[in-house]
């Protein structure tokens, strides 16, 4: 593509997403994300404003304060107030390591933007030790105009997991549902966004209840529950066009689908024989249905274990929900999983398949906890009273969930050692059902 | 349970074999009685024309769902916590539905499931879809078509009653019946 031909391209590109996200965003409310409690020390970083070199005053985009603030919400970090800091660096040779141990900061990151062409952007930085006074990491990568952001989170992983070794997540999305009142009706939204809350999307709408959404593995869809045309149905929708195919509109409860981790398959909760409530695999591309539970107990909310070889789902044929694992073919026998409590349920396994997030009652208040499968042993993560809906981040390190605030839903994550909560805040309507997405595949 | 369900379906034989068939009910059956004429006439025209007064209380004009105060008036069923089993209060509206829809055929319902808003979301899809499922399997007992019950859950995704309390509890976890 010749440069003249990609420049415009790129800018009405450009203009139309800022329009787009403009008149969505009233509707839609971006996300607001606070630390509630984070670690007792979080760690003192200085991200110096990078330097920019181009026309017009200013970069378009803001990256030290992107990295900043991804840092900062992830609770382990501590960023330094811009404004006590006595010099600006942007070069390596320019740094002098007294100046910030003085004030007592333990890593320094500096940069520079620089424009290239227009809307082409070479962007530098390092990160540094600042009492060992050594360089970590140092990178440079090209970038436009539109993916300043996506780069800007890339840059926040790679120092993140530099200093955690932990992978970092702020380059993935969320999906969740919100439900507003508007006139006389009550309007259900399915939204995509970053994982920091920006660039919500609206991907459906309706006046009847949107539920369950599930990423594919690729990142690329989502299935869903959708209620329109007052039947529950299952639809599978392509995020990039918005075009949707519904996988599931049989009689009875068409539920909670989850996508197998190959992608080719929906693990999904029907009642069409005689109403009871089981669970059942469909194969996307043959549309075989294989029935996986046969029990007069309401058996839902399946998910699959990574190995793609089982399924964990709730059940409560014990005579209240718990947590079961059955193999991922037909004729398979459930065993139990949770002993403690007399509830648990709405099962989701690590990336790594070592626990369990579920909803679990404890003392009169549902609250998410972690299980391990293997021994059933339970520890509660979070304090809520109605705590739900809880996802794994794809580095297993946070739960994101669902809770209510003030009577409003809203969303909350609580890192996997129990140390950092976080409140995540809408601005409008309510806010529930999240589900992070996988790493991006790029 | 089942003793009062048989008084009452023995009840309803013994009123059809009175002859007494019904006069009217909803405006679409056309009444045929004095003055009238039925279509195809003869046959059973005779049968047809009484059609007021009658051993239990069933006049010349049946209640409709949902008016009036007799146990037709009720529209909602309502459940124990996590429960899907039909309370015995409920046993007299329901047998009076399940008469009134075994008497006209054309009428369908639909059995809306509802949970309170406790406890997972798919899990109270599932909870709804049993309370809806009980309410039916009274109602088909009844002489009812399975062609006259649709049924589906809302789980808890449309609650009657905002607020957490118990008493905003109590009127969610419910079974509408929901005629056109």
């Amino acid at each position: 593509m010749r440069m003249e031909i990609y420049r415009s391209w790129v800018g009405a590109r450009v203009l139309t997403g800022i329009i787009g996200v403009l008149i969505l965003s009233s509707a839609v409310g971006q996300l607001r994300v606070e630390i509630r409690r984070g670690v007792e020390r979080p760690v003192p970083m200085a991200i110096v404003p990078f330097s920019w070199e181009g026309s017009g005053v200013e970069a378009p985009f803001d990256v030290a304060g992107l990295i900043s603030a991804d840092l900062g919400q992830s609770g382990r970090f501590q960023p330094m107030d811009l404004r006590d800091m006595v010099s600006r660096p942007s070069l390596p040779e320019d740094v002098s390591f007294q100046d910030w141990r003085i004030v007592e900061v333990d890593y320094l990151v500096i940069g520079r933007v620089i424009e290239d062409v227009p809307d082409r952007y070479t962007v530098i930085f390092q990160l540094f030790n600042v009492l060992r006074g050594e360089e970590i990491l140092g990178f440079r990568l090209t970038t436009t105009g539109t993916e300043l952001r996506r780069d800007s989170h890339r840059i926040s992983d790679m120092i993140f997991e530099s200093l955690t070794g932990i992978r970092g997540v702020f380059g993935t999305r969320i999906a969740y549902v919100t439900e507003r009142q508007e006139g006389t009706e009550q309007q259900f939204r399915l939204i995509v966004s970053d994982a920091d809350g920006a660039n919500a999307l609206e991907v459906a709408r309706s006046s009847e209840p949107l539920m369950s959404p599930s990423w594919s593995p690729d990142g690329r869809k989502l299935a869903y529950v959708s209620f329109e045309g007052a039947q529950s149905s299952v639809y599978v929708q392509t995020l990039r066009t918005g075009a949707r195919d519904r996988v599931s509109a049989r009689a009875g409860i068409n539920g909670a689908p989850v996508f197998s981790p190959d992608g080719r398959k929906l693990v999904l909760t029907l009642s069409r024989d005689q109403g009871n409530v089981d669970i059942y695999m469909l194969d996307l591309t043959t549309q075989v249905l294989i029935r996986l539970t046969r029990h007069l107990a309401i058996d839902t909310e399946a998910v699959w274990a990574p190995d793609g070889e089982s399924i964990f789902f709730t059940s409560d044929r014990a005579g209240g929900p718990q947590i079961y694992n059955v193999p991922a073919r037909p004729g398979a026998r459930a065993q139990r999983v949770t002993f403690e409590g007399s509830y648990n349920a709405r099962p989701r396994v690590s990336p790594s398949g070592d626990r369990l997030a579920v909803v679990h009652e404890d003392r009169g208040n549902y609250r998410i906890a972690l299980v391990d499968p293997d021994t059933g042993l339970t520890q509660v993560l979070s304090d809520g009273r109605s705590d739900e809906s809880p996802s794994f981040a794809p580095n297993g390190a946070l739960i994101i969930y669902a809770t209510q605030e003030n009577g409003r839903g809203v969303l909350a994550s609580v890192s996997v050692d129990g140390r950092i909560h976080r409140q995540i805040a809408s601005v409008a309507g309510q806010v529930r059902e999240p589900v992070w997405s996988p790493f991006p595949r790029s | 349970m089942i003793r009062s369900l048989m008084t009452l379906l023995s009840l309803g034989v013994v009123l059809a074999g009175c002859g007494g068939n019904s006069a009217t009910v909803p405006s679409s059956t056309a009444a045929s009685g004095p003055g009238s004429s039925s279509p195809g006439g003869g046959g059973s025209a005779g049968a047809t024309t009484t059609g007021i007064g009658g051993p239990g209380g069933l006049g010349a004009f049946q209640e409709l769902p949902g008016e009036g105060d007799g146990p037709l008036s009720g529209l909602v069923v309502y459940f124990d916590f996590d429960r899907s089993e039909i309370r015995s209060d409920f046993n007299e509206m329901l047998a009076a539905h399940g008469d009134y829809l075994a008497s006209n055929s054309n009428v369908q319902v639909r059995l809306e499931g509802h949970t309170d808003e406790r406890g997972s979301r798919e899990y109270n899809i599932g909870l709804g879809e049993q309370r809806a499922q009980s309410v039916r399997r009274v109602l088909l007992l009844q002489g009812v078509s399975t062609g006259q019950l649709g049924t589906v859950s809302y789980g808890e995704e449309r609650p009657a009653v905002l607020g957490s309390n118990e008493e905003s509890n109590s009127l969610n976890r419910r079974v509408e019946l929901v005629y056109p």
